[in-house]
């Protein structure tokens, strides 16, 4: 004797079975963000967003971290999209999907998942040593512009790749060259895929503890060129709490890292969303 | 005589697509492309603007003559040839920009980058196709937001935002209802006063209401190439008889 169930009932178990697991996925999320900010959020003032980090973190506010993690972020993602979109476009539209395309396309996602700290190693043997740049937030951001590439290229050529063959024939049978087609069509049309991936780019930059503290290093000292020193918001947490400096102030530092995370995915969402209003 | 092909082969691959194509189209007329799916008739097209060169493994051989200039030989100006020859086709395929903005592609493609110009031309071009009135206020939209068939005559517009001489219309009115298809049909008798139309279509009626001449197209082979009346009257080719009367395709 077989037990059986029926199709109602099988279709009312997957529901639940799916349902908890989105639920415990979302516990999981909103538990650790809680956590940091119930711990983290008492430290908030604008002492501590504004002041100058005094003996080792114990003391003062985070400013310098804030400017630094900044800084290395932004730096790296205007180093990283040109080559990455730029890659894309050409695996895309030059190569026509041959060999090279697909050798390329395999060792972007190899790349994408090589752990961060070897990225730092490298960052500090090449940026740092090789190139005498030294610990600076310009060796961090090339590090990170490295990191994060892999990332961008795969996103934007996913992106280009799902333009459809219809708008490039017309802007051929418009008169459109090559270039035309892909600055004018191509590129505008898969701007919200490839503005995804440098979103990835950022998220992935903006909270990155193993590649830049190697290479963007640890200084506390006020940052004023790229070629300072800085210690990012994620390095400063790390040391805070490795050290047992201050529990208080590690998670200060991390509440304001995930604040300032959320608000750069959220202008980014906003930013994508206005643009395929105006054109979707 | 502005298209003359002689000896026209085209291979993809091996496979052999278009056979020994002989053809002479005259200006300012409607000439319609008749036969069933597969004939080759919108590869055919495709060769007068040369968009088969976006197609690996296509081989050419044989002469085409647009203007009495070899639209394959190495002196020929690929981009002035798509400019001279435009294209609709089978969809209608606006771009996600904004109505202006689609129409005023091509212009600042060809570097007039002038906003009275700009404007002048995109009002003119809407105009062509009768959506000047409809549109005049709504520039700024997004033209993915029109119907099918305003889509369409977007289109158009924007092909003759480019000055050309040559309209190739591929199945231009296949994913519109009949209403829209007959407006489209008045559209192009209206254009042929100014431009030369080859139009590619499965729809008998569509090439016995508004083509001049018509040729009927079987296996890569152009069976046919006559007359309007003549074709759909009294056809000298038994094959273009039974396909006219439905026998097949």
């Amino acid at each position: 004797m077989t037990f059986r169930i029926g199709p109602r009932t099988s279709q009312i178990i997957a529901y639940i079975i799916l349902l908890l697991m989105t639920i415990i996925t979302i516990i999981v999320l909103f538990f650790i963000i809680g956590y940091v900010f119930k711990n983290g959020f008492a430290q908030l003032s604008l002492e501590f967003l504004t002041d100058r980090t005094r003996e080792m973190g114990k003391e003062g506010g985070i400013l310098p971290s804030i400017i630094g993690t900044l800084f290395v972020t932004v730096l790296a993602v205007i180093i990283a999209t040109p080559l990455g979109v730029g890659s894309a476009v050409y695996l895309v539209e030059y190569t026509r999907g041959g060999l090279l395309r697909r050798i390329i396309s395999f060792g972007a996602d190899c790349l994408a998942g090589v752990p961060s700290i070897i990225f730092g190693l490298f960052g500090f043997i090449f940026f740092v040593i090789q190139l005498k740049l030294g610990w600076s937030i310009l060796s961090g951001s090339l590090t990170l512009a490295v990191m994060i590439i892999p990332t961008i290229i795969r996103t934007s050529e996913e992106a280009i790749k799902a333009v459809p063959l219809s708008y490039r024939e017309i802007s051929y049978s418009l008169g459109g060259g090559k270039l035309d087609t892909i600055w004018k069509v191509v590129l505008p049309t898969s701007l919200p895929g490839i503005l995804t991936g440098v979103i990835l780019g950022i998220g992935r930059a903006i909270g990155e503890t193993a590649a830049v503290i190697f290479t963007a290093g640890s200084s506390l000292g006020m940052p004023t060129s790229v070629f300072s020193s800085t210690r990012t918001l994620a390095v400063h947490f790390y040391i805070l709490a490795r050290e047992g400096i201050s529990m208080e102030k590690a998670y200060g530092t991390a509440t304001v890292l995930i604040i300032i995370i959320l608000f750069v995915n959220f202008v980014a969402y906003r930013l994508m969303h206005r643009f395929m209003e105006r054109y979707y | 005589m502005i298209v003359e092909t002689s000896h026209l082969n085209l291979y993809y691959g091996s496979f052999h697509a278009l056979k020994d194509i002989d053809l002479s189209i005259k200006e300012n007329l409607i000439t319609g492309i008749i036969g069933p799916s597969g004939c080759g008739k919108s590869t055919l097209l495709r060769v007068f603007n040369r968009m088969n060169d976006l197609i690996r493994g296509v081989r050419i051989t044989g002469a085409v003559l647009i203007d009495r200039e070899d639209i394959h030989s190495p002196v020929c100006d690929l981009i002035l040839l798509r400019k001279k020859v435009g294209m609709v086709f089978q969809r209608p395929n606006a771009f996600p920009l904004s109505i202006f903005d689609n129409i005023a592609y091509g212009p600042r493609i060809w570097s007039i980058t002038d906003k009275k110009t700009l404007r002048d031309i995109v009002e003119r071009s809407l105009a062509a196709v009768d959506l000047f009135d409809a549109l005049k206020n709504r520039l700024k939209e997004s033209a993915l937001s029109l119907s099918a068939e305003k889509q369409q005559r977007l289109c158009i517009a924007r092909l003759l935002a480019v000055e050309p001489e040559i309209l190739l219309m591929d199945e231009p009115c296949s994913s519109l209802d009949p209403i829209a298809t007959g407006k489209i049909e008045e559209l192009m008798l209206v254009l042929k006063r100014k431009y030369t139309i080859i139009i590619v279509t499965h729809n008998m009626q569509q090439a016995a209401r508004i083509a001049d001449e018509v040729g009927f197209m079987l296996l890569g082979e152009l069976i046919e190439f006559n007359s309007t009346k003549k074709i759909f009257t009294n056809p000298s080719d038994r094959r273009t008889f039974d396909y006219i009367s439905g026998r097949f395709g």
